[in-house]
């Protein structure tokens, strides 16, 4: 079911605001600081009513959705991945096993595999660097098995491998009709992997389609205020300053 | 029950009959004279109170450490205790602490309306994201700033000196001379709050991601929010009712539990009950038993533990051990 905003707008953050988005892709949310990227995920998560307009799921309000319904169907990371508490890796997994109320061993053990994290299962998450410590909080997100997957910049601490991998794991999400939806700052990872760019600036959107025309020279020059140019074949482009 | 529970059920376990045989005259069932009246109507009494206001105070601390995300909380922080205590001091200018149930009885208004008036600041913006913890903080602050500077008053316009030695020493929280009615007020009390302390666990757990994961894994703000004044007004308002200021409890028990536990909230709350109700039993013996030529007061005891203790803490805090 799809996932959309109808004209939200959230007072100095995001300025009427529209989008659908479809299961089974991959969409990217860009834009400089202080576009509404997060604000907008917010309202797409449901966790954030807008001041105007509505988020809705499947044609449902989320502001109305029981919230433990919508945390089955939406799962969520936020851009601050703070744990408050030394937990084992495999015991934060289980945490996105919380709406369903069960403990779905198989889900938290698929989710670890995802992630790369099997081997890293009873370590207190302190012994992790930060990639893997980004690694087990997406993790948490995929144990749920949502219908949806929010991410608020989930590739930022990763290595180039395992952005690659956790990038894979999302692709293999979509084709299982997940619909994913990824604030990235890398716009040639939204380039060469996301099915769909929206772009935003001054909380409003700027553009909407496919990372070739969303995100292309003009557009980039117009929202980040930079001359670049894409240089590669498609799927493996890399923007280059002019 | 998982193994910290075990561990400190069985401490409790070997405790709770000893600490009815020790005191200021150890009793020996076969020997001491009135050995039944004495153990019935004195130890028995005072030993289940401090296991059931022990209980309490550690539950309450455990849920607050996981609800704002800090091991330095305490309840005590939150202005509940501060307002408990303010309702009783109160009833001591008026004169009506002589009367069996009054003194309970405004320290446990105080402590509800400590709640309300928390639940009604802090209620109001829990809704969102961001915000209603600190918020949740800043108007508990406040309340025991408040409660503190109105208890303070109290004292300098006391009636006459016995009701302001008794209010002193009150506030020095203690359990000598309780009896089975003080038992009775708490009770009731402590098992609803634990009831409601239990019921907030899960959400407390989601709450180690923070407010925002939280909410995104269904969790209300505002229901968690009323869970834990209610749970924790209840625990520490009846807590403060039959036995003045016990503080440090809810501080110390859930670190000295955490280390038994996977950490999260939920698997803390019911060890931290237990070791809660062992610790206060343990101190409360204790007092009766040192040679001093008054009982020293267990509010006090307890802080003189508790306060190295948190500097302890501070100190592990700053090399970043917990």
């Amino acid at each position: 079911m799809s996932l959309a905003a109808s004209n939200i707008s959230v007072q100095g953050r995001l300025d009427g605001v529209s989008v659908q988005l479809e299961p089974g892709q991959i969409t990217a949310i860009c834009g400089p600081n202080g576009a509404g990227k997060s604000t907008l995920m917010s309202c797409l998560a449901g966790l954030l009513v807008p001041d105007s307009g509505s988020a809705s799921l499947g044609g449902e309000p989320l502001a109305t959705l029981n919230p433990q319904r919508r945390a089955q169907m939406i799962g969520y990371l936020p851009q601050d991945g703070e744990v408050a508490w030394d937990v084992a890796v495999r015991n934060l997994v289980a945490l996105g096993r919380l709406p369903h109320r069960d403990r779905g061993e198989k889900a938290i053990e698929a989710a670890l595999e995802a992630v790369h994290l099997t081997q890293f299962a009873d370590r207190p998450i302190s012994t992790l660097s930060g990639g893997e410590k980004a690694r087990a909080l997406l993790a948490r997100v995929f144990a749920g098995e949502p219908d949806w997957v929010l991410a608020d910049e989930p590739l930022a601490a990763l290595d180039f491998y395992h952005q690659h991998e956790v990038l894979a794991s999302l692709h293999a999400s979509a084709k299982l009709g997940a619909g994913v939806a990824l604030v990235l700052h890398d716009l040639a990872l939204a380039m060469n992997h996301a099915d769909r760019v929206l772009v935003l600036k001054g909380g409003r959107l700027i553009a909407d389609g496919p990372p070739e025309t969303a995100l292309d020279e003009a557009n980039i020059i117009q929202t980040w205020g930079v001359a670049a140019r894409w240089v590669g074949e498609p799927g493996a482009r890399a923007l280059v300053t002019s | 029950m998982n193994r910290a529970a075990l561990i400190f059920a069985g401490l409790l376990i070997i405790a709770f009959p000893l600490s009815l045989l020790a005191g200021r005259v150890w009793v020996d069932p076969s020997s001491t004279p009135n050995a039944a009246l004495i153990l019935m109507e004195l130890r028995l009494p005072r030993s289940i109170l401090a296991m059931v206001i022990g209980a309490g105070l550690g539950a309450a601390g455990a849920a607050m450490q996981g609800y704002l995300r800090n091991p330095l909380a305490d309840p005590g922080l939150f202005g509940i205790a501060p307002m408990a205590a303010l309702g009783a001091v109160i009833s001591f200018w008026f004169g009506y602490s002589a009367s069996a149930y009054l003194l309970p009885s405004f320290a446990l208004l105080g402590a509800g309306a400590g709640m309300a008036m928390l639940a009604l600041i802090a209620g109001r913006t829990s809704a969102g994201t961001g915000g209603g913890i600190a918020l949740f903080t800043l108007a508990g602050l406040m309340i025991a700033s408040l409660a503190g500077a109105l208890t303070a008053l109290a004292i300098t316009l006391s009636p006459n000196a016995f009701a302001l030695s008794e209010i002193v020493l009150w506030l020095n929280g203690a359990l000598t001379d309780r009896s089975w009615r003080e038992v009775m007020i708490a009770v009731p009390c402590v098992a609803a709050g634990l009831l409601l302390l239990t019921l907030a666990s899960k959400p407390l757990d989601a709450m180690t991601l923070g407010q925002e994961a939280a909410q995104s894994l269904g969790v209300r703000p505002a229901a968690l929010l009323w869970l834990l004044v209610g749970g924790v007004g209840l625990t520490v308002g009846a807590s403060v009712a039959v036995a003045g200021i016990i503080g440090f409890v809810g501080l110390i028990v859930p670190h000295l539990v955490r280390p038994f536990t996977d950490r999260l909230p939920s698997s803390l709350i019911l060890p931290s009950a237990l070791a809660g109700a062992l610790l206060v039993l343990v101190a409360d013996s204790a007092v009766r038993v040192l040679p001093l030529v008054t009982e020293l007061r267990l509010g006090i005891a307890l802080s003189l533990i508790g306060a190295p203790f948190f500097l302890h803490l501070l100190l592990k805090m700053r090399r970043g051990r917990i």
